[in-house]
C-alpha cells in the first residue's frame, strides 16, 4: 500500500538547495474510498484505495513560479493542499525552508509564512463578514498588530495594492465580481506578509478579461515582493505565461518537468506532447490536430507499469510491468518514461 | 428576408431582442442582435459571462425561462419563421429540426434511462419507424460518434460512460433527427483538454456530414478559433464585430475584440504581459448610453457615449463602433 516509500530515487535539484524555499520528497496520498465495514463483509469486497498523489518530488527555488499542469484527477490539487498543510500526506516529506512541515516543524510559525489562493472566489469568502474583517483576520490572528487604526491602515494598504479602494473594506462580499473577489482573495492571502502562495486554479472561474488583469496582478505582486508560487493549472497558456518551471501531472505522478520554454519548445514524455497537440489554440497555424486517443483511466485501478501506456503512442512491453523511474537530462528536465530513456522518442 | 431558396440560409436572426421584466424595471439579455447561419457553416458566438451568448441560442429554439421573453424581431428557420410558433409546434421543431448540445452532459441525459431507449425514444418522436429500426440506427449513431463497442453500450446506463463519452451520446442524441440546425452551448467546457479535441472534431465532423449548420456559443476563443467559419463576439447582449474567423481573430476592428484578444495568454507567446481592458462587463441594469463599451474603450469620444453605433461594413466583417464611421487609419492607434 505504501509502495511509493520504497521508491527513493534521488532528484537531482537544478540549482543549490541554499535558495530552495520549498522542498518535496516523494509525497503520497492515499485515500480510503471503500464501503463501510460491514458492507464489505457481506459483499465479500476488498478495500478500495485510492492513490491521488504517488512519489511526487519537486523543489521551488526562492522568487520562483513552479507550475503543475494536468487534466482532473491526476493529483495536483491535491499536492497543493499537502504543500499547503491542509491535507496530511500518507508518505514523504514537504520542507519549507528546511523545516519539516509534516515532522516536528512548528505549524502555527509556518503556516504565517505559507497563503492559499483557491479556485472559486465566490465559496472562499466568508459572506456575512466585512471585507476589512476578512482581509484582516490573518492580521489578528498571527498577532501582527494590535492596534485598530494599524490594522486599519494595514487593509486600506492591501486593498490598494489589489486594485480596489480602501473603501471598499465596508461592503461584503456580494457586493463584488468575480474578478474583484478574487482581488480580495488575494489581499487576504498577503495580510500576513507570507513568502510562499499556492494558487489553486486561480483563474479558471473568471472571464478572458478579468483573468488577464488577476495575471497581471500576481506577476507584479510577486516582483514587489518576491513571492514564491505554487502555481495548480489544467491550462496550458496560463501556465506558460505565469511558470518558470512546469511540472506535468498525470494520475498522482509527475510524469515530466522543465523549465518553461524547454517543455514547450521540446516537450519530452509523450503525454505532454499530446497536451500540448491538443490544446486548441488562436494561433490557427493549421497543424493537423492528432486525434488523442482514449482517456484518463480510473485512479482506483489504475493501469499496470507506467499509468500512461495505454494511451501512449510509444508504448512496449517494458511500459506495460514497469512505472518508469524520474531520470534528470541534460537540459535540467527530468522525466520519467522508459521510452525515452531509450532513446525512442 | 424573403430571398431565393439557393441562398436562404439555415438560420436567419433579424434584431432579436430578449427582455426580463422584474420588479426594477425591464433587463435587457439581448439587444437588436442579428446574424445568419448558411447550410453547413459553423458561427461562434463569444463572449464573456453576461454577454448574452447563451441567451441568444435559448431564444432561438424557444426555450427562455419565464419571465424572460423575446420583446422584439424575428428568427427565421429555412425561411419560416420561428419565433412566434405555438408552443406544440415549436416542441415539433425542436429536436427533429434544430438539436441541442448542452455543456454538462450528466444533466441533459436522463439517469433513469438506458442510453437506447433515450435515443430510440428522440428517433421515434420524429421519424415513423419500428423500434428495431430506431434502435439499429441508434447503433450507427453511437458508432459515428466514436463509442466503440455501440451494440452493447447502447444498452449502458448514462453513469457507465465517461464524461467525454457522455458528450458523444449527446451529440448523437443531437443528430438523431437530422436536424438542419445544431445549437452547441459550451459543448466542451466541462471537459478536460485531451477530450475537448475529440469532441470538437467529432462536432464539426458529423456536422458537416449532415450538411447541418452550427451554432457554437463558447467562451473560448481556442476552440472557436479552430472550429468556426466565422465568428460573432457578443458585449452587454449586443453583437460587437461579427465576420470570418480568420479576420476577427487576427485582425479584430472593435476595440473590445482587440482587448479580447489580446488579454487571452497563448502557447506561441513567452512570459510578456497580457493586455488588460480596464474594469468589467457592466451589470444588464446599467448599461451604458450610447456604445455599451464606451466607458471602458481607450478611443471613446462624445458620440460614443450618446449613440449607438450600427453594424457597419468593414472589409468582410461587420463592426458596431463608430471609430468605423470615422477614419479607419485611427482605430489602429
Amino acid at each position: 500500500m505504501n509502495d511509493y516509500i520504497s521508491f527513493t530515487r534521488p532528484l537531482s535539484p537544478p540549482k543549490p538547495e541554499a535558495t530552495d524555499l520549498v522542498k518535496v520528497e516523494n509525497l503520497g496520498r492515499v485515500f480510503d474510498v471503500s464501503k463501510p465495514w460491514l458492507n464489505r463483509v457481506i459483499e465479500r469486497e476488498e478495500r478500495k484505495l485510492l492513490k491521488a498523489v504517488t512519489d511526487v518530488s519537486f523543489s521551488i527555488r526562492k522568487r520562483e513560479t513552479l507550475a503543475l499542469v494536468g487534466e482532473s484527477g491526476s493529483g495536483k490539487s491535491t499536492v497543493a493542499k499537502m504543500v499547503v498543510g491542509l491535507l496530511q500526506p500518507s508518505g514523504g516529506h514537504v520542507r519549507i525552508d528546511g523545516q519539516d512541515m509534516w515532522g516536528g516543524a512548528d505549524l502555527s510559525k509556518l503556516r504565517r509564512r505559507i497563503q492559499m489562493i483557491f479556485q472559486d472566489p465566490y465559496a472562499s469568502l466568508n459572506p456575512r463578514w466585512r471585507v476589512d474583517r476578512i482581509i484582516s483576520d490573518p492580521i489578528r490572528a498571527f498577532d501582527l498588530a494590535n492596534d485598530r487604526a494599524d490594522i486599519e491602515h494595514r487593509v486600506g494598504e492591501l486593498l490598494r495594492l489589489v486594485g480596489l479602494d480602501p473603501l471598499d473594506g465596508r461592503k461584503y462580499p456580494h457586493e463584488f465580481s468575480g474578478g474583484q473577489r478574487q482581488r480580495i482573495c488575494i489581499a487576504r492571502a498577503l495580510s500576513s506578509k507570507p513568502e510562499f502562495l499556492v494558487c489553486d486554479e486561480p483563474t479558471s472561474a473568471l472571464d478572458v478579461s478579468v483573468q488577464a488583469q488577476i495575471l497581471n496582478l500576481m506577476r507584479d505582486l510577486q516582483d514587489q515582493f518576491g513571492l514564491t508560487y505554487l502555481f495548480i493549472s489544467h491550462n496550458l497558456a496560463v501556465v506558460r505565461h505565469m511558470a518558470t518551471r512546469i511540472g506535468v501531472m498525470y494520475l498522482g505522478r509527475i510524469v515530466e518537468l522543465a523549465p518553461t520554454d524547454e517543455l514547450f519548445r521540446k516537450p519530452l514524455h509523450p503525454y505532454t506532447r499530446m497536451l500540448l497537440d491538443a490544446v486548441p489554440d488562436l494561433a490557427m497555424s493549421g497543424r493537423p490536430r492528432k486525434a488523442v486517443e482514449g482517456e484518463i483511466p480510473n485512479p482506483i485501478d489504475p493501469p499496470r507499469g507506467c499509468a500512461f501506456h495505454p494511451r501512449c503512442p510509444l508504448a512496449f512491453d517494458r511500459c506495460r510491468v514497469e512505472v518508469p523511474a524520474v531520470r534528470a537530462t541534460s537540459t535540467g528536465s527530468t522525466v520519467a518514461c522508459h521510452a525515452v530513456d531509450l532513446g525512442k522518442a | 428576408m424573403m430571398k431565393s431558396a439557393t441562398s436562404t440560409p439555415v438560420l436567419s436572426v433579424r434584431h432579436l431582442r430578449v427582455e426580463f421584466p422584474t420588479r426594477r424595471g425591464t433587463l435587457t439579455a439581448v439587444d437588436d442582435v442579428s446574424f445568419d447561419i448558411a447550410a453547413g457553416e459553423v458561427l461562434g458566438v463569444v463572449g464573456e459571462s453576461g454577454a448574452g451568448k447563451s441567451m441568444t441560442g435559448t431564444a432561438v429554439i424557444g426555450l427562455l425561462e419565464p419571465p424572460g421573453r423575446i420583446a422584439g424581431g424575428e428568427v427565421w428557420l429555412k425561411g419560416e419563421r420561428i419565433d412566434n410558433l405555438s408552443v406544440s409546434k415549436m416542441r415539433r421543431v425542436r429536436g427533429k429540426r434544430i438539436g441541442m448540445v448542452f455543456q454538462d452532459p450528466l444533466t441533459s441525459l436522463n439517469p433513469l434511462y438506458t442510453v437506447g431507449e433515450q435515443l430510440i425514444e428522440t428517433i421515434r418522436t420524429h421519424s415513423d419507424v419500428s423500434a428495431a429500426v430506431a434502435r439499429k440506427r441508434g447503433i450507427d449513431l453511437l458508432v459515428s460518434a466514436g463509442i466503440q463497442a455501440a451494440a452493447r453500450r447502447i444498452d449502458g446506463y448514462p453513469h457507465e460512460f465517461s464524461g467525454g463519452m457522455r458528450q458523444r451520446v449527446v451529440i448523437a442524441l443531437a443528430l438523431a433527427a437530422e436536424p438542419e440546425l445544431v445549437i452547441a452551448d459550451e459543448p466542451t467546457t466541462a471537459l478536460d483538454v485531451s477530450i475537448q479535441a475529440q469532441i470538437i472534431q467529432l462536432l464539426k465532423a458529423m456536422c458537416r456530414e449532415r450538411g447541418a449548420a452550427v451554432m457554437l456559443i463558447t467562451h473560448d476563443m481556442g476552440v472557436i478559433a479552430e472550429t468556426a467559419d466565422r465568428v460573432a463576439v457578443m458585449y452587454a447582449g449586443r453583437i460587437a464585430e461579427i465576420g470570418p474567423v480568420r479576420d476577427v481573430v487576427q485582425r479584430p476592428q472593435h476595440p473590445y475584440t482587440k482587448g479580447l484578444m489580446g488579454s487571452i495568454p497563448t502557447l506561441e507567446m513567452g512570459g510578456e504581459r497580457l493586455a488588460q481592458i480596464p474594469g468589467s462587463m457592466p451589470r444588464l441594469t446599467a448599461i451604458p448610453r450610447g456604445c455599451a463599451f464606451n466607458p471602458r474603450c481607450a478611443h471613446a469620444f462624445d458620440r460614443c457615449r450618446v449613440e449607438r453605433p450600427e453594424s457597419m461594413q468593414h472589409d468582410a466583417s461587420k463592426v458596431a463602433c463608430w471609430l468605423m464611421a470615422q477614419d479607419p487609419a485611427k482605430v489602429g492607434s
